[in-house]
């Protein structure tokens, strides 16, 4: 019979994303906790100063964290149910399954999404070109996140690996960028460290968008050019290196 | 008819763990081939390099001629598989699973929900199609994976160990089940139930330490044994004077001797003479499975008797 590959890609979105929160929907609570948890207190700290910068870091952080996320579902349909096992012996490729868990995590994060946008238009004042920048960082980034979430949960072997794999991406893509605040906040020798996670670059844009930095063209270049490279190149691994049938 | 072909294969974990050594199969056949083994004898590591998910180190394999490895795609399109330890998803319900595993077919969301009610229903479960997965039974869950299997399109069903855990009841009611499905599919079953094997299966292999020991139906593997009689009796054999097979110390406490009808025949008038409580049957997959495992491990480690011939 001929496959229908929507049915495929959405399928994943049925099991990871829809079912989930039709039936569980508490799990979506844990969705908004994160990134709204870091924008309340930046904005308290900084006593309403860092609430635009904030904003656009809760709105980068629900793309990346949620990208990341994949990792550990992932992990669990892989190791705890053992359904990758029954999809690898089926029809559907690793590239239709990744693309398909990839868009059950954004429909996952589109309640945190949507109050975000509306924080955005009530506190931010955007043109739409910097609406696209935003829009950009926040999905190359969520690319990136994937792409290593998908690799990592299949070279996983249980749920605890893969853990260990999700704290080391959170500490990178996460907690060592400057995403709520700015980098001029960092101390000038460990500011350098910030630049080795590429949502240090994410942010930039978006905070140059929003006006709250003003960047060179050429250093805004560069960012995207980084924020591209590093999206290609993990999309790249994830596709080729993953191990989707193991060894 | 299906035919499985495989060519010295074999499968190594790390550099010490020979999971398959050399194995060669070769089947042509209809209805449910089953392969029995001890644990970690590599019945799953041969469940899953067969079903495309495991690579083995080398060697080959083919379905209906076609390459497991290489064209992996082409026999996914006719594969459905259930492994071991495979549960459904938690937070959805039957009916949710078994309609999303029919999607990642390739089926659209109306047939798949369609095919799915059918199932159900085929395995006496559609009362708990909306009931989240978390809160069935053990037996319940095993049959919602079964039921995404038979509502599949697959023509080739791989199921690794299906019944592992169940209660005799729904043990029984997946044999009937596998029973009525064989009659269209092939279906490759693993698992360490004898009884399991020798009830449901057309063909049975002997899978000990990677090596394939033994392939054939339940006749064969008696024929190929060259004892397909067994006489247990209660304490020694000297009281049986045997002239011709082997005798074996049972575990109940019981001797038992394999060995040919004649000889079964005169041994049974010997020892209604001798009023010896003893029983004369036809081998069970249980004594022919001991005789081969027993044959390939260390002779120390042997527990039967001395041979006549």
């Amino acid at each position: 019979m001929g496959r229908n590959i929507g049915s495929q890609v959405f399928a994943s979105v049925l099991v990871n994303a829809l079912y989930a929160m039709k039936n569980m929907p508490i799990m979506l609570v844990n969705t908004l906790l994160t990134p709204f948890s870091f924008l309340i207190v930046i904005t308290f700290i900084s006593r309403g100063a860092l609430l635009g910068v904030a904003i656009e870091g809760a709105l980068i952080m629900t793309m990346v964290l949620n990208g990341l996320g994949l990792q550990g579902d992932l992990s669990h349909l892989k190791n705890d149910m053992k359904l990758q096992e029954m999809v690898v012996g089926s029809p559907t490729s690793a590239s239709v399954y990744l693309i398909g868990m990839a868009m059950s995590e954004i429909i996952y994060a589109l309640p945190a999404l949507i109050l975000l946008i509306i924080l955005s238009a009530l506190f931010l004042h955007l043109t739409l070109l910097g609406i696209l920048a935003i829009a950009g960082a926040m999905l190359l980034m969520f690319i990136v996140a994937v792409a290593l979430g998908f690799f990592f949960s299949t070279l996983t072997a249980d749920v605890i690996q893969s853990f260990a794999f999700s704290g080391m991406l959170s500490m990178l893509l996460s907690a060592l960028p400057p995403v709520y605040y700015l980098i001029t906040y960092i101390p000038l020798p460990y500011r350098y460290l910030a630049y080795l996670s590429p949502t240090t670059f994410a942010a930039q844009i978006a905070q140059n968008a929003a006006g709250f930095v003003s960047l060179s063209t050429s250093s805004l270049i560069t960012d995207w050019i980084v924020l591209a490279a590093v999206a290609i190149v993990f999309l790249f691994i994830a596709i080729k290196k993953s191990r989707w049938v193991e060894i | 008819m299906t035919s499985i072909v495989c060519k010295k294969l074999s499968k190594r974990y790390g550099k010490e763990s020979l999971a398959l050594d050399k194995v060669d199969l070769s089947l042509n056949m209809r209805g449910i081939f089953s392969l029995i083994g001890r644990n970690g004898a590599g019945k799953t590591t041969l469940f899953r390099v067969l079903s495309t998910t495991l690579l083995p180190t080398s060697g080959s394999a083919t379905i209906d001629g076609v390459d497991v490895v290489k064209t992996a795609k082409e026999i996914r399109e006719r594969i459905a598989v259930v492994p071991q330890e495979a549960r459904p998803v938690a937070w959805m319900t039957p009916k949710e699973t078994v309609t999303s595993y029919l999607m990642w077919r390739g089926f659209n969301y109306g047939e798949a929900r369609r095919r799915a009610d059918e199932a159900l229903k085929l395995l006496g479960i559609s009362k708990f199609s909306n009931k989240l997965n978390q809160r069935l039974s053990g037996g319940t869950k095993r049959k919602v994976l079964v039921a995404t299997v038979i509502a599949s399109d697959a023509d080739i069903i791989f199921l690794d160990e299906p019944t592992t855990g169940l209660d005799p009841i729904s043990r029984g009611e997946l044999w009937d089940l596998l029973l009525k499905l064989k009659k269209t599919r092939f279906i490759f079953l693993t698992t360490h139930y004898l009884e399991e094997a020798e009830f449901l299966a057309d063909k049975i292999g002997i899978l000990e330490n990677g090596k394939l020991l033994s392939v054939g139906t339940l006749q064969e593997l008696r024929k190929k044994m060259g004892y397909p009689y067994s006489v247990k009796i209660l304490g020694k054999t000297g009281k049986a004077n045997v002239k011709r097979g082997r005798v074996v110390k049972g575990r109940d406490g019981y001797t038992q001797i394999f060995t040919t009808e004649e000889e079964a025949r005169r041994l049974g008038g010997h020892l209604i003479k001798t009023k010896t409580r003893f029983s004369s049957n036809p081998v069970s997959l249980e004594d022919i499975f001991y005789y081969f495992v027993k044959k390939s491990v260390n002779e120390e480690e042997r527990n039967d008797g001395p041979e006549y011939r």
